[in-house]
């Protein structure tokens, strides 16, 4: 088989930086893992004697859940820090923690931040590989794969696929890390939404951009929505959801103009009915269920990348 | 106080249309003669310029040197051996301190330390608002008794224009120039670096042009109010330039400085592993904006090099992009970047980048300094600029080490500081 068996780092911050090789390694490793999370009798300790930590400083379900249980499924001992309760209530600085989670022997942290960058002080601070979980409006990664991995199952590839990306583009990492991705696999990627909440500034990443989300949709092969961060403006970019989900909003008619069975995605948690219409969500096109078993599948792949020292 | 006759020099002196092979003759702290080949006889010490650019002591308008109250990023004499060893006679120190210079006692505090550290000129600026708080006047007459060189709320701009506007009026009377850090918060927002390409491929949030230029021009509109003369603190932006050009067009008392690193990098600079030692603010712009403080520069309408010299701690910096401070040191590099970057690409003639450095600052502060005219202070500096360098922020007299030049090349060494007559820096090396 072609391409890398290792990626070239110890930490994984971004898909900005890593090969098309590298995002495939992934990609074939998950699809190999994705049999064990059924199966109880396949989960075996390969990374028995690993430590992973997680350090949320935003909440999380999905994501926090399935590093955990990626972790476990593959014999490593999974801690969550519980920032809430840890000394960075006391004001310890990121880098002091991990150097202290270092001291300790953790193999392995996986941090979300609401800052840019976070992660990579981390990782430029401690011996442990640093896994992003997400961080500020920058990245996040590991959401981007299992996207990738639910395309590549359903699609067989990536080449000349059209992906639209609808929504909050501004504060979402999930459509920096997808756009970030998909085009490195040569996929073409539209993001789309209010002017307010997606610049031309991002067509520096090799997306088009465009705030009428009819164009955006006509003819992709993946209508992806994203959240509307309701929590995080106290000024919103736009009037209510009313009027955000009658002109941005994906409904059974918009969808029409995608190609037959385009896939529907969303990163979760939906605000239903807002950034897709329910049926939409619903529908036979939507895999967003599909989506959070790949992340796991996904996440285990590169514990095991990161972790274990043959490879794959 | 004895004599030092400065010899074989390139002396580079604006003040008197002087760009050539000069002796420079200096007695009793004051400066006694410039001319050639002048005669060693009788002068107690004779140092060697040749080879190296003789010019008038730098001065800066705008340095942070913390004191009171953020020691543990730099004091007064720190900062001071800092300016010393970047070639600067004469600081202007801002009053964002704790508590601020909003009074004259602080201001007396500022005079003293400095003194006491003897290595530089450093005149303290007085806040605008008390505590630099943006609710009432600081005791702004009271600090113009005690020597304040003019006023500024520099960290932010004072947002409410009504009381911007009596500070100006009120300042104008003792003759203080505002020196105006021009930022409208809202539209700044929690932006982290310059708002564009390398901001959405990074993940930052963009602090917009605008949010600089809409606040020039307000004001510059104030200020031509009040008739108070206005100062634009650390231009970075094209229409920021525009407007001074615009105001200086219709005659209005303003001028206007750059720093180094607006005039020497862009966003793009800012790498994918977010050191914080690239966020300041202004953030570094794009390269049009870069382009267009070089030709104000050039043209005249930015008046002045100044530093924004901002040390941090290491620990301050070594945070999250978003929670670390903003600021970069600039006294130890700006000569030489500016050298460098204005002066051998032939943006700026080393005469006219003498005059950005120390005779305008001098003028803007209405100081008799900045030149090697007969009877003035002997405020001298001499660069070694035929070798290129390595900046090695190990190797600043400053406390803090928080710069992004680090390894850039560079020529521009400095070599002597006189100070009053006083060789401060000595081949060198500093003395104290």
């Amino acid at each position: 088989m072609p391409g890398a068996t290792r990626l070239s780092g110890k930490d994984l911050l971004g898909l900005k930086n890593l090969t098309e090789d590298e995002i495939m390694l992934i990609l074939r490793s998950a699809a190999r893992m994705k049999a064990r999370i059924d199966d109880t009798g396949k989960r075996s300790p390969e990374l028995s004697g690993k430590s992973v930590v997680t350090l949320f400083y935003e909440n999380s379900t999905r994501t926090k859940m399935s590093f955990m249980m990626a972790g476990k499924y593959l014999g490593a001992s999974a801690t969550d820090l519980g920032v809430a309760t840890s000394s960075v209530n006391k004001g310890e600085r990121l880098a002091e923690t991990g150097i202290n989670l270092d001291q300790m022997g953790v193999n392995m942290m996986i941090i979300r931040h609401q800052t840019t960058g976070a992660p990579h002080l981390l990782a430029r601070n401690v011996r442990a590989s640093v896994v992003n979980a997400g961080d500020g409006a920058n990245e996040h990664p590991t959401q981007a794969l299992l996207d990738l991995m639910t395309i590549y199952e359903r699609l067989g590839g990536f080449d000349g696929l059209k992906v639209a990306i609808l929504g909050d583009i501004s504060h979402s990492r999930v459509a920096r890390s997808n756009a970030f991705g998909l085009i490195r696999l040569g996929a073409k990627v539209t993001l789309a939404g209010p002017a307010t909440l997606v610049s031309g500034s991002f067509r520096a990443l090799g997306a088009d951009v465009t705030t009428n989300i009819l164009e955006a949709v006509e003819g992709s092969d993946v209508v992806m929505g994203l959240r509307i961060q309701l929590e995080r403006d106290k000024a919103p970019n736009f009037p209510n959801l009313r009027e955000y989900s009658s002109l941005f909003g994906v409904n059974a008619r918009i969808l029409k103009h995608a190609k037959k069975g385009a896939l529907v995605m969303h990163p979760g948690p939906v605000n239903r009915g807002v950034e897709l219409s329910a049926d939409v969500i619903d529908g036979s096109q939507s895999v967003i269920y599909q989506q959070v078993k790949n992340g796991v599948a996904v996440r285990m792949a590169l514990l095991k990348l990161l972790l274990s020292e043959e490879g794959d | 106080m004895a004599s030092i006759l400065i010899k074989g020099g390139r002396v580079i002196d604006p003040a008197n249309y002087i760009d050539g092979g000069r002796d420079l003759l200096i007695r009793d702290g004051i400066v006694g003669e410039v001319g050639e080949n002048l005669s060693e006889d009788g002068a107690d010490r004779v140092v060697d310029a040749s080879g190296l650019i003789v010019v008038p002591g730098l001065i800066d308008l705008h340095v942070h040197f913390r004191q009171p109250g953020h020691e543990h990023k730099e004091t007064i004499e720190t900062g001071s051996r800092a300016a010393a060893m970047g070639g600067y006679t004469t600081v202007c120190a801002m009053p964002n301190t704790n508590p601020a210079v909003d009074n004259e006692v602080v201001v007396e505090y500022v005079k003293l330390m400095a003194a006491r550290a003897g290595l530089c000129n450093v005149l303290p600026i007085g806040a605008a608002t008390a505590g630099q708080k943006g609710e009432r006047l600081s005791d702004i007459g009271s600090m113009a008794r005690a020597g304040i060189v003019a006023v500024s709320e520099d960290g932010k701009s004072v947002a409410g224009s009504a009381l911007l506007k009596t500070a100006m009026k009120y300042a104008s009377q003792f003759g203080l120039p505002m020196f105006s850090h021009c930022e409208d918060a809202d539209l700044a927002g929690s932006g982290q670096m310059n708002a564009g390409a390398r901001a959405a491929l990074l993940g930052l949030n963009g602090i917009p042009n605008d949010s600089e230029e809409v606040i020039v021009a307000r004001d510059i509109i104030l200020a031509n109010a009040t008739g108070c003369r206005l100062h634009v603190c650390h231009i970075s932006t094209e229409g920021a330039v525009w407007q001074l050009r615009s105001a200086k067009s219709r005659q209005y008392a303003v001028t206007g400085e750059a720093a180094p690193h607006h005039f020497t990098l862009t966003d793009e600079d800012v790498p994918g592993d977010y050191d914080a030692n690239f966020k300041m603010n202004p953030p570094l712009r794009s390269a049009a904006d870069r382009a267009a403080v070089i030709r104000g520069l050039a043209d005249g309408t930015i008046d002045c090099i100044a530093t924004d010299h901002a040390p941090h701690h290491y620990d301050e910096k070594n945070v999250e992009f978003a929670n670390a401070p903003n600021g970069v040191v600039g006294l130890e590099t700006a000569f030489a970047l500016a050298y460098t970057g204005l002066a051998l690409t032939n943006a700026l003639s080393p005469l006219t980048l003498i005059e950005k450095m120390s005779l305008n600052p001098a003028r803007i502060l209405g100081i008799n300094r900045g030149a090697l005219s007969r009877g003035l202070p002997a405020d001298v500096s001499i660069f070694d600029t035929r070798e290129e360098y390595a900046i090695d922020p190990a190797l600043f007299a400053s406390k803090a080490r928080n710069t992004p030049f680090a390894g850039r090349r560079v020529r521009g060494r400095l070599k002597y500081t006189i100070l009053g007559g006083k060789v401060v820096v000595d081949n060198g090396v500093i003395r104290d």
